[in-house]
């Protein structure tokens, strides 16, 4: 279980997130939305400690993510995260791509992580494409791979920073339906998306930001159909 | 009837050999100097990049002197500066101590860039990963960056190697002093300096061939 109290985060003298309290049960998939700015890329990063915060509390599974004691290193296993730019290591084939964080921060032998490397690429449709190195890759591909990457280093949660933005438009569904895929599985997810089809069929919440407040959290048929807030409503009336 | 002296005598299959060890003197100079020096200057570039405003105020001045003043004259200065600090180096020792630190201060540079060319997404991702900052360094930045500035890494050796030469005006018999020595003897600077230049040529071939080959593969 993520618990989030009281977040709240700067860069430099701008306040990026105003006290944000959010949990997020196992099994759940939690689709973020919200105009650019609106600090839900943020809110990941924070998650798993790539940002500082500075008041409030990230909790993980019972692990305090930004106290001064916590093995960071370790709890981001837990967590597993795929980036709106796919950042596949370049030099490495799809097989290296993924087996590399197992075989270095889990300590797997070099052919454990090759299994384990196989079979989270077979899980996301790659499996043709193991011994291809990622600049030969299509973008949706890439993702893919990122994905399996993640995966491999067996998260409880899956954080999806805006993983189909940079995508050009016909290989957006590819990823999309990965993720579909991780979710009927049952991953614990926390997407944060500017596809509202997916945030819609997916999610089992949607959570609306606005200028570093959470303005309005529901299930899906709430917040697109009978929004309360009149941001969320002005938002969404925008983007359809 | 007294006999002529020849004070000077042809270049002789002998000389080729004598310009062959001095040749393998050239190589060992320049093979220790940039070896050493490449690892400082990596530890030099990672300084500069992690260190900021520190490193901008202490170490980067510094290299710039060594980057700035001729080779020549930063040799000559430590050879004979050197004995009055206690430092009783000969011509060999001078001479590594000299390129070496001179190729960390141009090493330094290509370093930082190189880390400076793995984005700070890339690294996230790899942090993400549970990656420590040393792994994340050893294998991600070091491959990736490492790639990117190889080329200039090439040439900052090979230019390297070829100033070496300038270690011979201490006095170290290494590919341009021994070319010196002959002429003096046989009189034929055209034919020795060719030699000379065409042993030059045979050190830094290969290796740029091989860089070429290098990168070549990389970019598949």
């Amino acid at each position: 279980m993520i618990e989030i109290r009281g977040l709240e985060k700067y860069f430099g003298a701008l306040q990026v997130l105003k006290g944000i309290d959010l949990d997020v049960a196992k099994g759940e998939v939690l689709s973020v939305i919200g105009a650019s700015g609106s600090g839900k890329s943020t809110l990941l990063y924070c998650i798993n400690g790539l940002e500082p915060i500075q008041k409030g509390s990230v909790i993980v599974d019972g692990t305090d993510v930004h106290a001064k004691g916590t093995d960071i290193n370790k709890l981001r296993q837990k967590l597993g995260m795929v980036f709106q730019q796919w950042n596949s290591f370049p030099h490495l084939t799809a097989l290296e791509n993924v087996a590399l964080a197992p075989k270095i921060v889990k300590g797997k032998s070099k052919a454990e992580a090759r299994d384990i490397a196989e079979k989270q690429l077979r899980h996301v449709g790659l499996d043709d494409k193991l011994n291809v190195f990622p600049s030969a890759l299509s973008g949706g591909q890439q993702q893919r791979l990122a994905i399996a990457r993640a995966l491999a280093m067996e998260p409880t949660y899956m954080l999806f920073d805006e993983a189909t933005s940079a995508l050009d438009p016909e290989l957006v569904g590819e990823v999309l339906d990965t993720m579909r895929l991780l979710a009927e599985e049952g991953m614990t997810m926390i997407c944060v998306t500017h596809e509202m089809g997916f945030a819609r069929d997916v999610s089992d919440r949607v959570a609306y930001f606005h200028q570093g407040v959470m303005e309005e959290i529901g299930p899906p048929e709430q917040i697109f159909g009978n929004a309360t807030s009149g941001h969320t409503r002005k938002f969404l009336a925008n983007v359809r | 009837m007294q006999e002529t002296i020849s004070f000077f005598s042809g270049f002789t299959p002998n000389d080729l050999w004598f310009l062959g060890e001095a040749a393998l003197r050239t190589l060992w100079i320049s093979a220790l100097s940039i070896t050493i020096g490449t690892i400082l200057g990596g530890v030099f570039g990672w300084m500069l990049y992690e260190g900021k405003l520190t490193a901008a105020l202490t170490l980067a001045p510094v290299l710039d002197i060594f980057r700035s003043v001729p080779l020549i004259i930063q040799l000559v200065l430590f050879y004979n500066f050197a004995p009055i600090v206690g430092l009783d180096l000969d011509p060999f020792g001078s001479g590594v101590v000299i390129l070496t630190i001179y190729t960390a201060a141009l090493v330094a540079n290509v370093a930082r860039g190189g880390i400076e060319a793995v984005g700070k997404p890339m690294r996230r991702a790899a942090r993400s990963l549970g990656m420590s900052y040393w792994q994340d360094m050893r294998y991600v930045v070091l491959p990736i960056g490492g790639r990117a500035v190889f080329p200039a890494w090439v040439g900052v050796a090979l230019g390297v190697m070829k100033d070496s030469a300038l270690v011979s005006v201490l006095g170290y018999v290494e590919l341009l002093k021994a070319s010196q020595i002959l002429i003096t003897r046989t009189q034929e600077p055209f034919l020795i300096l060719a030699i000379a230049g065409a042993f030059y040529f045979a050190l830094s071939f290969p290796i740029s061939r091989y860089a070429a080959k290098l990168e070549q593969r990389w970019a598949q």
